[in-house]
């Protein structure tokens, strides 16, 4: 019962921050608005059981990427500025291309879903478990994703330096 | 038995992804074309962990591809925020309308 209720409430702040962030018309509330997005989202990571993305979640994503965010939209408007959306046909015709997939998706899911459900069994998941399959290097073990992680990160690292570098 | 069903989290991102296209299709900035793909990949992370949950419960396939999918999206958002900021160095203006000549 508890969790109903809060899954309701995380559901609400998802979808209506969600909508407010791409309708909005200034650009550091679509900025906070995301952020609430993105920490309703770690809270239903939470509800379905998995602590370690919960919180990494709110340390990558609500911590780190919105920093960014905000450094870039402060950099590169000034805030307060009106955001210029596009021609009233074009709005009117992405929402409803966004409509009609939506509905399209939602009629697949809810007409299929009772072919795959089954019932949430409440496994424990163990962060020794989580450990040995991260850094394990048997058949359904993640080392060599891992390394190539850390790989892609310092590639990122280094092709944003030299990008944005003075000149 | 859960109380919360399947439907109920796929509804959710649902609702995400296509506010995410929607502002994706519709904005003018840089930036918030940016957030627009920042929703839709946060919708596909919600799909994927409510998948692995309720219908693989041993195991962690959902989990890890959610984590891993986390650290690329990091890895670009950091990427494009230096592509627009130099864009911005040059032309004063981060609107997809102004960005239509390529390097003479």
């Amino acid at each position: 019962m508890a969790q109903q209720i809060i899954f309701y409430i995380l559901a609400a702040v998802i979808a209506i921050f969600s909508v407010m962030a791409v309708t909005s018309k200034q650009i550091i509330r679509s900025a906070t608005y995301l952020l609430f997005v993105l920490l309703g989202t770690a809270g239903l990571y939470l509800l379905l059981g998995y602590h370690y993305l919960f919180a990494v979640q709110i340390a990558v994503y609500a911590g780190g990427i919105m920093v960014l965010f905000i450094f870039a939209i402060l950099l590169t408007n000034r805030p307060g500025e009106q955001v210029k959306t596009e021609l009233p046909i074009r709005r009117v015709v992405a929402a409803f291309t966004s409509l009609v997939g939506l509905a399209f998706c939602g009629h697949v899911i809810y007409w299929n879903i009772n072919k795959a459900y089954t019932y949430f069994v409440p496994t424990e998941m163990k962060i020794q478990d989580i450990g040995h399959t991260l850094m394990g290097t048997n058949k359904y073990q993640y080392l060599l994703p891992f390394e190539f992680i850390s790989v892609l990160l310092l590639a990122c690292i280094v092709g944003a330096l030299m990008i944005a570098r003075k000149r | 038995m859960s109380v919360v069903p399947i439907e109920a989290y796929l509804g959710v991102s649902l609702i995400m992804f296509f506010a995410g296209v929607y502002g994706f299709l519709t904005r003018k900035s840089l930036i918030m074309i940016l957030v627009s793909v920042e929703l839709m990949i946060n919708a596909a992370d919600i799909n994927f962990v409510s998948f692995n949950r309720y219908l693989y419960p041993g195991q962690m396939e959902g989990f890890f591809f959610t984590l891993f999918t986390i650290a690329i999206a990091a890895c670009e958002t950091a990427v494009a925020i230096a592509i627009i900021i130099n864009i911005y160095r040059n032309w004063t203006s981060v609107e997809v309308g102004n960005l239509d000549e390529m390097k003479e």
